[in-house]
């Protein structure tokens, strides 16, 4: 699998576990980008030449793409942004005010990241509406009873990650988009841990916005989806103005385009499609779940080999999805992935952008590792190894 | 045996000063006070400082970090206390020129403090090593400082 990957011919000895932040990308994405560059680069929804017609084609086939990996009812529901961030801050912005009213409750999980979190928590100040936090498991996960007993008639938004960036935890979403549904509220998803890991289904998750980026799950940066049931689209107000978005413009008023170009303001990130297109591909071709297995076992592997380490508070849970986040007891989590960094072992430390998090477990960062479809049980036995020898560095060995 | 990039990094007396550091407290009647924060990481640093006749006669700061941050803050208030807000600007700069090149030719006048020297081999750790002298300089160089000094 590694070899798939030209990041690891240029860092052979490097043991990658900082997936979540960012995956590394096969050769085929790699391909698709300089495809479009060398091959297919003319705009798109404008010329009317045969090579912009086709680079259009390709622009939606990829939508269609996406509308079918994460199984929505149709391709116009997706709407192409820059990021997670970006969709998330699009269904505050534009759908936000339509449905909050002063008042109003917006509920959202402690375990959120700063992307799911600040959205909601400005768009209440702007609403007068109140954001409501709930408490999470004291191993920082989202705690699903305690979200569920959150929610009154007077939520109109719940906003939650599919899998949590910090914890690693699915987030049971099924009864709580029931409940949601039930008061009348919306549920909107962050699926920027889940679409690497798990096979999604809006439809059966009964997610009314859900929000991913391509660069987590092996594509390219700078390009993201967000998913919109149909109706909920048509009743939107853009957010950005300008070229693509429109249907007809007037001095003093202008039409907007249908469907998701009425969202997409501005030329595209062409070339992050074509790459998130490949991406797709390449994840859709693998054994996916004999990659879910494999990372099963790498979690609970490692988890088992640090909780053997004196000082070691482990995060999360052995079901965590793809994601170990743990502490050595005294030392600090830099001091700690510097020691690593110096063992080519590359490790997330710090706030992991959910600062109200750390707040709740009392920790003002942690140190977290993730894996990748190409990382391997010994990756994850070397940072155990490695672990143990900061531990007497930094301690001394008792 | 040539000391590995480490062990420069994490010298014993940084490893002692950072367990035990000096000056980790908070002072009664402060005259300047501020809160930094390093916010890739989280840490957060608040530093007191009493200053009579034109000198630093109290330093104390407080918060968690790692080794490099609570070694640096504690080096750090160590070092300015008795000098003037002009001379510990000085430092400041000084400090920030050795953490970052590696070198300075004011190395001896940081006396203590220039054990710090290895972070200059550690780019993503400058930042640790800066933040308790940052805010010293925020502390008597905010151009409301003198509000600050009631």
């Amino acid at each position: 699998m590694r070899e798939k990957f030209p990041f690891f011919a240029a860092h052979p000895d490097l043991v990658y576990l900082d997936s979540a932040a960012t995956s590394q990308k096969p050769q085929d994405v790699l391909t698709a980008l300089q495809d479009y560059y060398v091959n297919a680069n003319a705009n798109v929804h404008r010329g009317l030449y045969e090579l912009a017609y086709a680079t259009t084609a390709h622009y939606e086939a990829v939508r269609a793409q996406v509308a079918s990996f994460i199984h929505a009812a149709k391709p116009s529901e997706i709407i192409y942004t820059r990021s997670t961030t970006d969709g998330l801050n699009l269904v505050a912005s534009s759908f936000g005010p339509q449905v909050v009213k002063p008042g109003d409750e917006i509920l959202i999980s402690g375990a959120e990241h700063h992307s799911n979190f600040l959205p909601w928590q400005q768009l209440s100040h702007r609403l007068q509406a109140k954001l409501v936090v709930a408490p999470v498991t004291a191993t920082g996960d989202t705690d699903v009873e305690a979200v569920a007993q959150l929610i009154t008639p007077r939520t109109k938004l719940l906003a939650l990650a599919q899998v949590t960036n910090v914890g690693g935890g699915e987030v049971a979403l099924a009864p709580l988009a029931q409940a949601i549904h039930d008061v009348g509220g919306y549920l909107i998803v962050d699926g920027a841990q889940a679409v690497a890991h798990l096979s999604v289904d809006v439809q059966a998750l009964d997610a009314d916005f859900y929000a991913f980026s391509g660069h987590k799950m092996y594509g390219p940066t700078g390009i993201g989806v967000l998913y919109g049931r149909e109706a909920l689209l048509e009743q939107m107000p853009p957010i950005q103005f300008g070229g693509e978005m429109i249907d007809e413009v007037l001095d003093q008023s202008a039409t907007w385009a249908e469907g998701p170009l009425k969202f997409e303001a501005g030329t595209p990130n062409i070339a992050g499609v074509y790459g998130l297109g490949a991406a797709i591909t390449w994840l859709m071709t693998q054994d996916r779940a004999a990659i879910a297995q494999q990372e099963r076992s790498q979690v609970l592997a490692l988890r088992q080999a640090l909780a053997a380490i004196p000082g070691v508070v482990l995060y999360g849970s052995d079901a965590s999805i793809g994601i170990v986040s743990f502490n050595l007891t005294g030392v600090h989590p830099h001091d700690l992935a510097t020691f690593l960094d110096e063992q080519h072992i590359a490790v997330r430390a710090g706030h992991h952008c959910a600062q109200p998090l750390m707040a709740r477990l009392g920790v003002p960062a942690t140190v977290r590792a993730s894996f990748g479809a190409y990382n391997t049980i010994a990756d994850g036995a070397r940072l155990a190894a490695a672990v143990q020898e900061a531990r007497g560095f930094f301690l001394g060995n008792d | 045996m040539a000391m590995t990039r480490l062990d420069q990094l994490y010298r014993q007396v940084i490893l002692d000063e950072a367990s035990h550091p000096r000056h980790h407290s908070t002072l009664a009647a402060p005259d300047y006070a501020v809160t930094v924060r390093n916010p890739s990481c989280g840490d957060v640093l608040t530093l007191q400082l009493q200053v009579q006749e034109g000198k630093i006669i109290a330093a104390a700061f407080a918060g968690s970090g790692c080794t490099i941050s609570q070694a640096s803050g504690s080096l750090m208030t160590d070092r300015i206390i008795g000098q003037t807000p002009a001379q510990v600007m000085q430092l400041v700069s000084d400090f920030s020129e050795l953490v970052i090149d590696g070198h300075s030719p004011a190395e001896a006048a940081l006396g203590d403090a220039a054990v710090l020297k290895g972070v200059h081999q550690f780019p993503a750790r400058i930042k640790c090593a800066t933040l308790a002298w940052k805010a010293a300089a925020q502390a008597l160089g905010l151009p409301d400082a003198e509000d600050n000094h009631d």
